[in-house]
């Protein structure tokens, strides 16, 4: 049986579509053991999922980007050895698995698509254009974050894990000064999505029609460099090689134009459809349905015909 | 601010993503060519405005691990404004894994600090190298340096011996604080990279660069052994173009057609 520990910066009162996806996974390779920076004030009862065996927690919550959560995380595998360490691809869990790395003397892929009992990943490489699959050279164990798979898994409920504490503290290595969640728009989150509308310059700065667009079709809003270095949305939702990857079963490009940047972020969608001015826009060499149009005529019928539908 | 402060910025010669990269047979990326990557030089910018702004002595490195070719990248480094530059090189660190990087760079970093033992130091980098992508390589490096890494920084702040970074941590945006040293990782949102002049090229002539292999570091090809290697490599198929329709008035009502007929609504 394959021990799989996995690691939640923090668990909050609902798992995210991300930590529920990779605790499907965890169970499907073998028994799970979940071990996080902190819980929600009602304790492990969003943990009590099939798979999950048991929760281990530090002496006291700590958080990101407390190196503290690599040292908890070397604790933990140091009580049950697991063949595999997984965590969802975010920021602050690669930083604690790459740290826990070295004090683990072990082998780490991050972004991966897949993983096996045995210590192997496969994961899309140079801005998704090759596929690879790696290996550790020795034994275990692999610590490997995932990115999301965007199909929705739906988890099992089940009893409630026990919850055992390892004496680990949070550090005072770095310490918070500030913090203040994003606002949120309601939509899921960009790299979670299984459909994205995404925007360009071709909006200019008018979001009214994306946003609706989005809404009718349950998506989340990603722009291109150009959008959100204009200001017209945050940082946080840029698409490209230097911002967030996605792969949604569904990617409506809107006025972008899809130069190579903004190609390797979205190239290993499910379906692509773009609508673009310029007939001559590198989006429509990879398009699996592409509209030459102003998108201010080919949106409100879009969305009145999806509105219509609807009823 | 201290008095004197030492900025050592990583710099990675990469082959050029606008165009076509491949892996080879050998299951090795292809690096006959290169640039500095372009999210390299953002953690430069920073390293550079903070000597601007503050009257101390900062003394700006480059630091970078590849094959000879690499040289380029910390020659760029260092028109663009870095003091000094390293290069570490040795057959050995092909197609180092995340392990062999951090454990050789760490190795580097004392190396260059052997240079400048009395300040206090910070290593800058950018958020991902553009060809491994795997934005590992700071925090592992600041395990192995045993300082803390404040990665995903939107600004970078110096003030006395602490550095202070604005960062997002899922969905919160946190304002943090480490004493130095530290790895700071530095996204391309933090600041827009200069370019080198006339004059500051001219300048980077004269300026030193250091090259050296795992000897040097008293690290033998066996302590810098990759945990994790390749064993497939497979480009993906092109995507290929699909039906492009031009609106003749009912491109929108099409649209809603072609997702309903594939399943997506």
């Amino acid at each position: 049986m394959t021990q799989v520990l996995v690691f939640f910066d923090r668990v909050e009162n609902q798992l995210t579509p991300a930590q529920a996806e990779l605790l499907t996974h965890a169970d499907a390779l073998g028994d799970a053991v979940v071990v996080t920076g902190s819980l929600p004030p009602e304790g492990p009862a969003p943990l009590a999922v099939q798979g999950v065996t048991g929760v281990l927690t530090g002496a006291g919550p700590m958080y990101a980007p407390d190196p503290a959560l690599a040292d908890l995380v070397s604790a933990a595998a140091a009580e049950l050895s697991p063949d595999l360490i997984l965590g969802p691809d975010t920021p602050d869990t690669v930083d604690a698995l790459s740290r826990a790395a070295v004090s683990l003397n072990a082998g780490l892929i991050t972004g991966a698509n897949g993983v096996t009992g045995s210590g192997s990943a496969t994961k899309s490489v140079l801005a998704g254009s090759w596929r690879t699959t790696a290996r550790i050279s020795e034994e275990g164990p692999l610590l490997a974050t995932l990115r999301p798979n965007t199909a929705s898994q739906q988890v099992i409920p089940a009893e409630a894990p026990e919850v055992v504490e390892l004496e680990v503290a949070a550090s005072s290595a770095v310490e918070i000064l500030e913090e203040a969640e994003l606002p949120d728009s309601g939509r899921p989150d960009l790299t979670e999505a299984s459909t994205v509308v995404a925007f360009g310059r071709g909006v200019d700065g008018d979001l009214s029609l994306v946003e609706q667009l989005a809404d009718e079709l349950g998506a989340a809003l990603g722009a291109s460099r150009v959008a959100t270095d204009a200001g017209w949305i945050d940082h946080s939702a840029q698409v490209g090689q230097t911002g967030v990857t996605v792969a949604p079963q569904l990617y409506i490009s809107v006025g972008i134009s899809g130069a190579v940047h903004q190609k390797a972020g979205m190239q290993t969608s499910g379906t692509i459809v773009a609508i673009n001015r310029d007939e001559d826009a590198p989006v429509f060499e990879i398009a699996d349905f592409g509209v030459v149009g102003d998108l201010n005529d080919v949106l409100p019928q879009m969305i009145a015909e999806l509105r219509r539908r609807a009823k | 601010m201290p008095g004197s402060l030492h900025i050592i910025t990583l710099v990675k010669w990469v082959p050029d993503a606008q165009l076509e990269r491949r892996i080879g047979e050998d299951r090795r990326l292809d690096r006959s060519q290169g640039i500095l990557g372009e999210l390299d030089e953002h953690p430069l910018e920073t390293a550079l405005q903070i000597k601007e702004q503050h009257d101390a002595d900062v003394r700006v490195s480059a630091l970078t691990m590849g094959p000879p070719g690499a040289s380029a990248a910390v020659k760029k480094a260092l028109q663009i404004g870095a003091d000094d530059g390293f290069h570490l090189t040795d057959e050995a660190l092909q197609a180092a894994d995340i392990w062999t990087t951090s454990g050789a760079l760490a190795a580097a970093i004392k190396y260059v600090r052997t240079t400048a033992e009395d300040s206090d130091y910070l290593v800058l980098t950018g958020m991902a190298s553009e060809d491994g992508e795997t934005a590992a390589v700071p925090a592992q490096l600041a395990g192995r340096l045993s300082v803390p890494a404040l990665t995903q920084a939107r600004s970078v702040v110096l003030t006395d011996r602490q550095v202070v970074v604005e960062r997002l941590s899922g969905n919160r945006l946190q304002k943090v604080s480490a004493a130095l040293p530290a790895v700071v990782a530095v996204t391309d949102q933090a600041n827009e990279p200069r370019y080198p002049n006339f004059r500051a090229i001219m300048k980077a002539k004269k300026k030193p660069t250091t090259t050296f292999s795992l000897t040097e570091l008293g690290l033998t090809r066996y302590a810098v052994e990759s945990k994790v290697s390749l064993i497939a490599a497979e480009p993906r198929p092109e995507r290929q173009a699909g039906e492009i329709i031009h609106d003749d008035g009912n491109a929108g009502q099409k649209t809603v057609e072609f997702l309903e007929k594939e399943g997506l609504l």
